[in-house]
């Protein structure tokens, strides 16, 4: 089963760090990805640049609008993502807890829903 | 067996063994909880047919177990026909050869199973309590809803979506690994404890359903007992019972409060107090003593006491010393307070309490405030006294409280004001002499 780990953290402390605190977190990110590599978990990831560089583009009544900044402001933003594969969510559960910036922020685990183009479960969204 | 003895023995069969062949069956249908319910009601259906011709099977647990997956997968397969994604759930659960034999120790890590399952951290814990009360203790979604206030469907709406996202984000049917156990466990303990509070709170006595939570978390905390030996499930157990004991004696038939000072300890449930201690012991005894079993310890310290006048109040100081190593909360340091008030003398107390208020946390809480009446009470001291009282009445929420702290305030109010220099001397506690 795929699961989605997206990492969220509080941009503004991220950029109080020093360099050389920031290239000690890149450095174990880097290795992070080494391991589930390894453990046979990881398909996909990649961190993202800060929300000051995001645009939203929505759709209505067939025209774009389009603004400048994220989605939603929150206090923590997203910042990356990881797509692992896990036997269930227990073993999501435990890889997410290595992924390093979980010490700063939060990541958010999400199952993968295979799309079908007829029947999809929609009980979830109850 | 004639018709109306088997019936009584079937009877007996299910309030024994549904909840331990629910527990297998979810398991052997691939952590699905519906089709193990439908399973578990068409394997009892079919009990009730071939019982009464054929004689009660030597095993009727592993019996029921064989006829509801049977059931399930012969129900799988005419829904297959229908809906497309079936087929796979079928060979899943096909692919599982069905145990020759179910040993005790199979049966139990099925209930361990459902238990952890249930009390999942990815869960709610709305969620959790409802679930476990629906699956692991069996009571139905009516009573339930009527335990917590809630309407039946918006109740059995939290299950529907708490089973949902066990489906959909694939909560495994586990006990978890040594690692992840001590907080998964803790997760459980919480949900047990939980569920016992809110069937022991003040208004519980109008409400019988709340009660019944109350027996059911000491149920709960039995089985875990048997199933988990761990000093914080013991300690857990204990504190319960040791509560519980206390049940009759903590409220007046008209629902006002006792403090425990005032119990006749005489109504107290003997048999229960003595199940307590005795699992005090043995929690005391146990590597993984912690905050239950200590909260258990200061409960069976009162136990053991004849009267609140003769109750070991050092002992209990030193065991809110530890407890507040693991907690290190203000209600805990308020309660030790309140235990060196009785040890050492009121302006003791009084000191800490005000030392514990300007810390900020517990300002609005009406307990601190009605401590501090108390102690200004003891000590004579009638006009803080009064305005202690009045401003934990300020605060106070829940009609029992409020009718306990206005006799308070009316006991103040019948206060003599004693002259400054004789409150030195007034300075013991009155339950102490």
């Amino acid at each position: 089963m795929k699961y989605l780990c997206l990492v969220y953290y509080n941009e503004a402390t991220i950029k109080r760090m020093s360099q050389e605190e920031w290239d000690s977190l890149n450095r174990e990110c880097m290795a992070c990805v080494q391991d589930l590599t390894e453990g046979g978990h990881y398909i996909d990831g990649a961190p993202l640049q800060t929300t000051d560089t995001a645009t939203t583009v929505r759709v209505r009544n067939g025209k774009a609008v389009t603004t400048d900044g994220p989605f939603a402001e929150t206090k923590e933003q997203l910042a990356g993502f990881y797509l692992l594969e896990a036997r269930d969510l227990n073993e999501a559960l435990r890889l997410a807890q290595k992924i390093p910036p979980a010490r700063y922020g939060s990541v958010e685990v999400r199952p993968v829903r295979e799309p079908v183009a007829e029947g999809n479960i929609l009980s979830a969204h109850g | 067996m004639a018709g109306d003895a088997l019936h009584r023995r079937i009877d007996a069969i299910y309030q024994e063994e549904s909840s331990r062949v629910f527990a297998t069956l979810i398991r052997l249908l691939n952590g699905d909880f519906d089709l193990a319910e439908e399973a578990l009601h068409d394997a009892f259906v079919a009990a009730m047919d071939q019982w009464p011709r054929q004689g009660v099977p030597d095993k009727p647990r592993a019996w029921l177990v064989s006829a509801g997956r049977f059931k399930a997968i012969d129900r799988l397969r005419r829904q297959g026909r229908f809906d497309a994604s079936i087929p796979t759930l079928l060979a899943e659960i096909e692919a599982q050869s069905e145990p020759e034999e179910l040993d005790e120790q199979t049966i139990e890590d099925d209930q361990l199973r459902l238990i952890f399952t249930c009390c999942h951290p990815g869960l709610s814990r709305e969620a959790q309590l409802a679930l476990t009360l629906r699956e692991v203790c069996g009571l139905t979604t009516e009573a339930i809803a009527a335990a917590f206030l809630l309407s039946t469907p918006a109740l059995a709406q939290r299950i529907v979506r708490a089973k949902a996202k066990i489906r959909d984000a694939r909560i495994p049917y586990e006990v978890p690994d040594r690692e992840a156990l001590p907080e998964r466990l803790d997760a459980v303990l919480q949900v047990i404890y939980l569920m016992f509070n809110e069937g022991y709170s003040a208004s519980a006595g109008d409400n019988v359903t709340l009660a019944e939570l109350s027996s059911e978390a000491i149920r709960l905390g039995h089985l875990l007992h048997q199933l988990m030996p761990d000093g914080e499930v013991t300690g857990l157990l204990a504190l319960m019972l040791l509560h519980d004991a206390r049940r009759d004696a903590r409220t007046t038939p008209a629902g006002d409060l006792v403090p425990l000072e005032k119990q006749d300890r005489a109504v107290w449930d003997r048999a229960r107090s003595v199940e307590g201690c005795a699992l005090v012991e043995e929690a005391l005894r146990s590597p993984r003593i912690g905050p239950y079993g200590l909260q258990a310890a200061i409960a069976a310290v009162h136990a053991e006491a004849p009267s609140s006048d003769h109750t070991d109040w050092k002992q209990i100081v030193g065991l809110y010393d530890l407890l507040l190593r693991f907690n290190d909360s203000p209600v805990v340091a308020l309660n030790r307070a309140v235990a060196i008030a009785m040890r050492d003398g009121p302006e003791a107390g009084l000191l800490l309490i005000d030392t514990i208020l300007e810390q900020g946390a517990l300002q609005r809480y009406h307990l601190a405030h009605a401590a501090k009446a108390d102690l200004y009470r003891r000590l004579g001291r009638k006009a803080a006294a009064l305005e202690c009282c009045e401003r934990a009445l300020a605060l106070a929420q829940q009609a029992p409280e409020r009718r306990y702290l206005e006799q308070m305030l009316g006991e103040i109010k019948k206060l003599q004001e004693l002259p400054h220099h004789c409150v030195e001397r007034a300075g013991r506690p009155t339950t102490r002499e």
